[in-house]
């Protein structure tokens, strides 16, 4: 098959090279081959290969996906794929970027669990049924490997914009029973460039390799805010 | 700070939405009503003129528009231009305020 893969930076291009087809063969065991075998200079990430770290994530035939968890079966068009660094991150070489500026994002959405008990308290006891357990459920399986990230149209026209995984983070510790830092949390999420930025399109949703729902997480914060705005605690 | 403005300018459009829903159902209906008895725009004026009623849902409904449109046209200069500041903001109530002000002028055209 032919493999277009980018290389350099920003102002680089797609190098094409010609990769045998294998059973099972997935896009990561493709870029690996042409690290291995064609090009040694090829700069790329991973390390689980199996769907547990979300560092493998690359934008293959212009779709942000986990190159382990992707059959090359699956996204071959016309004998030849497209292999691409993810989108909205600076790119540092080839296939790799920069994500500080994604991680940072979930600093400033206050991603950091507060607690108010000491160790002198009992555990708290969270019913796994209650409905603000069964939200944490919803969006707590996040492992940060950016797809949302790179998929979300309103990240590529407003670089400030927090971004689906940092704002599903924090909706996640809004719904944490044990957080003590929601209003400072709803105020972080609130302002420019926060939830009410989305436009609600979907993306994330659709390329989420977990299957999770950051829209659904960003509908919950504006909803949280606005009961909190029209209770004047904001 | 921004927090409370975004909040406060997202309540606003959400409620000028809901608003506006209403009222251009409730406009098209009354079009669709008008034409279909054949009505001439004597006829329409004069079921309008001096009807506070009338007048004061279409003054809701141009107040509407005079909030919705402007958050929305921020948003839209924000992601395509990149233009943030005062003087955005000053664009924005100037667009405001003409929406208003011809929205209002046709509203006694047809109640006056």
């Amino acid at each position: 098959m032919k493999v277009s893969v980018w290389r350099s930076a920003a102002a680089g291009s797609y190098q094409e090279f010609e990769v045998p087809r294998q059973p099972s063969q997935t896009v990561l065991d493709v870029v690996t081959y042409i690290q291995r075998a064609l090009d040694p200079t090829l700069a790329y990430r991973y390390a689980c290969r199996v769907g547990m770290c979300g560092s493998c994530a690359m934008t293959v035939n212009g779709v942000p996906r986990w190159t382990c968890r992707t059959h090359v079966d699956r996204v071959l068009q016309k004998d030849s794929l497209t292999i691409g660094p993810l989108k909205n991150l600076p790119i540092i070489r080839d296939l790799v970027t920069d994500m500080t500026e994604f991680f940072d994002k979930w600093a400033r959405a206050k991603g950091q669990f507060k607690g108010g008990a000491t160790k002198q308290d009992d555990f708290a006891r969270v019913p796994p049924q209650s409905e603000k357990r069964k939200a944490v459920d919803d969006g707590i399986e996040c492992i940060g490997c950016g797809v949302c990230y790179a998929a979300c149209d309103v990240v590529a026209w407003n670089p400030d914009y927090l971004g689906p995984a940092a704002l599903n983070r924090a909706w996640t510790l809004v719904q944490d029973e044990r957080d003590v830092a929601t209003l400072e949390r709803l105020r972080a999420v609130a302002g420019d460039a926060g939830c009410h930025s989305c436009h609600t399109h979907l993306s994330c949703t659709e390329r989420c390799p977990k299957q999770l729902s950051p829209t659904a997480g960003i509908a919950g914060l504006k909803r949280k805010v606005l009961s909190s705005a029209l209770k004047g605690e904001l | 700070m921004s927090y409370r403005t975004e909040t406060t300018l997202w309540i606003a459009q959400r409620a000028s939405a809901a608003v506006l829903a209403l009222c251009v159902l409730v406009h098209l209906v009354t079009i669709i009503y008008a034409v279909q008895g054949g009505l001439t725009a004597a006829e329409i004026l004069g079921r309008t003129r001096g009807n506070a009623a009338w007048f004061a849902f279409y003054a809701i409904f141009v107040l509407a528009v005079s909030v919705h449109a402007p958050i929305g046209l921020r948003t839209v200069l924000i992601e395509w231009l990149g233009w943030r500041g005062s003087l955005r903001d000053v664009f924005l109530v100037i667009f405001a305020a003409i929406l208003a002000s011809i929205g209002m002028r046709a509203v006694m055209a047809v109640f006056a």
